[in-house]
């Protein structure tokens, strides 16, 4: 009999969507109740604008949304005609897109859509980009723009360079309490941080399920269950959630429950999803038996290093360990780990083309992770958002020859 | 007696073999793949047959490959094009060596050991540089028929490089080229070369390179710019352009003894 092609949903997911659906009706309904907004990068201080009592609201959520729903290659023409290239981040592209058509995923909750922004805080600890697309909505609402500047490239994460930023963090303190019209209450930061560290202690533990044989989640599940863990990070409702999943996950390790129905093969996948291919490729590899038992992407949003008890310099040190900030020997190092907890067959590789700064294969990194690893790769060659850049024959064609060639032993 | 059958639907052509017990070529056949690809494959398939002077049940397993693998109806199992053109040229070359399979619409550089067992593979990167439609298009830009290109280049006798990575850059390039006068058969020799550095790029090579796929069957020249370009031994197989064919057909053989 061939194999089931159809994902295991989770009976947790039901609960995501409504945790989800609240999220966005808050963040929607909050300026007409007097609650400002402030938009702020995926791995931005969002604690510290929680604590401030912020609506948070994450574009790159939004941009992931539009490539999962296709509508981003119809939006980043609009953005590339504003003098915004075809090369640059397609997240910024589609989202400026969706700006200007007044078009958003988020009008099919019945919602109005993005709110507008009160403050945007960025952080560069990802990549320049961010900074360029909060620039531009602050321009178009004459809002301010503030950003955290983190180093790039990081190799040993000292004291002083933890200082640096836990400085720029301060220093954002000032500036956002007249914004917010309130005062930093410093016990409410602590709590925060710490439900963000719950947040983030569960999330790991949901991802480290697929350590298992067989894995009873995949990457593909991944990229739909890390939302209240990008979006609420800091709210009890995360917390709440990752318990919920986690209990699910754990029956299923019990149980023997695999996400790949004879599983044989086990698969890293680096660097971003393409998201408006997520259905497509889960299928293929569900075909194949191809687990894809951990990625990067799913666990960038995990920030260990959050205590209650120091928030500033330990918000300071959780947001530039993230892997896209670090160095390329760090990054080798933390694929190699993660190859041998999760005893994968192979690596493959999505060299995003409007993403250079998640995209690890250019520097020959597969090549010298295979010959230190003894584990083969695939370069995929694709884009978070942009599907003009993405060949589906060419894909289907590597990934198969791929599990052709793990197949062999 | 039993016979297999491989049949490589590609972008461009399909092409089937017919081999017995040994692994020897009974017949074959090539058809353009047009728009309908189970037809294209049932012609090469009726063709083969009546040349091999078979009945159709005497075909005891098949195997499809290429673009078109999952349309091909009567296959009784797939393989990916790399898969096959692996097996097939091993098949001739049974030994260590780095395949190029220059096809219409895409390239691969394919590494296998000694024992035939893939070690890594490259496809071209989404682009038609390095491929049988870069060809096409500069034909068709120098208005020459396509199998007029390798007897053009055979009497250059200048070097006319053409720099640029994309299709339709090189064919502006070559506007140039004209308007400085350059004679013809040097700039379809550039263009020629221009094919053989997209794939130098592509990966590292090892051991014998044993070229495969339609571009060299019909340009053999490529042979001769390949061994220059990577100063390595070059091997062409009798018939590259059914390599990918003979590979899904030695497969089709090799699951049918598994079955037994």
């Amino acid at each position: 009999m061939p194999p089931s092609t159809e994902r295991k949903d989770f009976e947790a997911t039901r609960k995501m969507r409504a945790v989800m659906g609240k999220y966005f009706t808050e963040l929607c309904q909050g300026p007409a109740e007097g609650k400002k907004t402030a938009w702020c990068t995926s791995v931005g201080p969002a604690e510290l604008l929680r604590a401030l009592g912020f609506n948070v609201y994450f574009p790159e959520n939004h941009g992931a949304m539009l490539g999962a729903t296709r509508m981003a290659t119809d939006l980043i023409p609009l953005a590339n005609a504003r003098g915004f290239s075809p090369d640059i981040c397609s997240y910024l592209t589609s989202d400026v897109g969706s700006y200007l058509k007044g078009e958003s995923p988020i009008q099919k909750m019945n919602l109005p859509g993005p709110p507008k922004a009160d403050v945007l805080v960025y952080n560069t600890n990802q990549c320049r980009d961010v900074k360029d697309w909060f620039q531009f909505f602050g321009r178009e609402w004459n809002a301010p723009c503030l950003g955290i500047h983190t180093p790039r490239a990081i190799g040993e994460l000292d004291g002083a360079l933890v200082d640096y930023v836990a400085g720029q963090i301060e220093g954002l303190v000032e500036p956002l309490e007249r914004i917010a019209g309130a005062k930093l209450d410093r016990g409410r930061l602590e709590q925060v941080v710490g439900l963000s560290r719950q947040c983030t202690l569960l999330w790991t533990a949901v991802l480290e399920t697929a350590a298992h044989v067989p894995a009873p989640i995949t990457f593909f599940d991944g990229t739909i269950q890390m939302g209240p863990a990008v979006v609420l990070r800091g709210q009890p409702d995360a917390v709440d959630y990752y318990n919920v999943l986690l209990t699910e996950l754990n029956q299923r390790v019990e149980q023997g429950v695999a996400a790949v129905e004879g599983e044989k093969l086990r698969v890293y996948w680096e660097g971003m999803p393409i998201w408006g291919k997520l259905k497509d490729l889960s299928t293929q590899m569900l075909q194949l038996g191809i687990a894809v038992v951990a990625s990067t992407y799913c666990n960038s949003w995990i920030f260990e290093d959050l205590d209650p008890a120091d928030p500033f310099r330990s918000m300071a040190r959780a947001y530039s360990s993230i892997f896209i900030c670090r160095s390329e020997d760090r990054k080798e190092q933390y694929i190699a780990q993660m190859a041998a907890r999760f005893r994968v067959d192979g690596i493959v590789y999505h060299d995003a083309k409007t993403c250079p700064n998640n995209s690890n294969n250019r520097y020959g990194m597969p090549q010298r992770l295979q010959a230190k690893l003894g584990k083969p790769y695939l370069v995929v060659n694709g884009d978070l958002n942009d599907l003009r850049l993405y060949s589906e024959e060419q894909t289907r064609t590597k990934i198969e020859a791929f599990a052709e060639q793990l197949a062999q032993g | 007696m039993d016979y297999f059958c491989g049949i490589d639907v590609g972008a461009s052509a399909a092409k089937l073999v017919i081999i017995d017990r040994d692994g020897q070529t009974l017949a074959k056949a090539t058809r353009r793949s047009g728009v309908d690809y189970a037809q294209a494959a049932q012609a090469c398939l009726d063709e083969a047959v009546a040349a091999a002077g078979l009945a159709r049940h005497e075909i005891a397993a098949s195997l499809s490959t290429g673009y078109g693998r999952d349309n091909v109806p009567w296959a009784g199992g797939k393989m990916t094009e790399i898969a096959c053109h692996g097996k097939g040229a091993y098949f001739h070359f049974p030994r260590k060596m780095t395949i190029i399979d220059i096809g219409a619409q895409d390239s691969k550089v394919i590494h296998l050991d000694g024992e035939g067992r893939r070690t890594s593979f490259q496809m071209n990167r989404k682009c038609a540089a390095g491929t049988g439609a870069f060809l096409e298009e500069i034909a068709y830009r120098l208005d020459l028929p396509l199998a007029a290109l390798n007897g053009l280049a055979e009497r250059s006798t200048k070097e006319v490089s053409l720099g640029s990575f994309c299709t339709v850059f090189a064919a502006t390039e070559i506007l140039g080229k004209i308007r400085a006068g350059e004679k013809v058969e040097d700039i379809v020799k550039g263009a020629f070369r221009s094919v053989v550095k997209r794939i130098f790029e592509m990966d590292t090579v090892d051991g014998p390179l044993v070229l495969t796929g339609g571009v060299i069957a019909y340009n053999p020249i490529l042979a001769a710019l390949v061994a220059s370009s990577f100063g390595q031994e070059v091997l062409v197989p009798p018939d590259p352009q059914h390599i990918g064919a003979l590979g899904a057909a030695l497969f089709a053989r090799q699951n049918a003894e598994k079955g037994r």
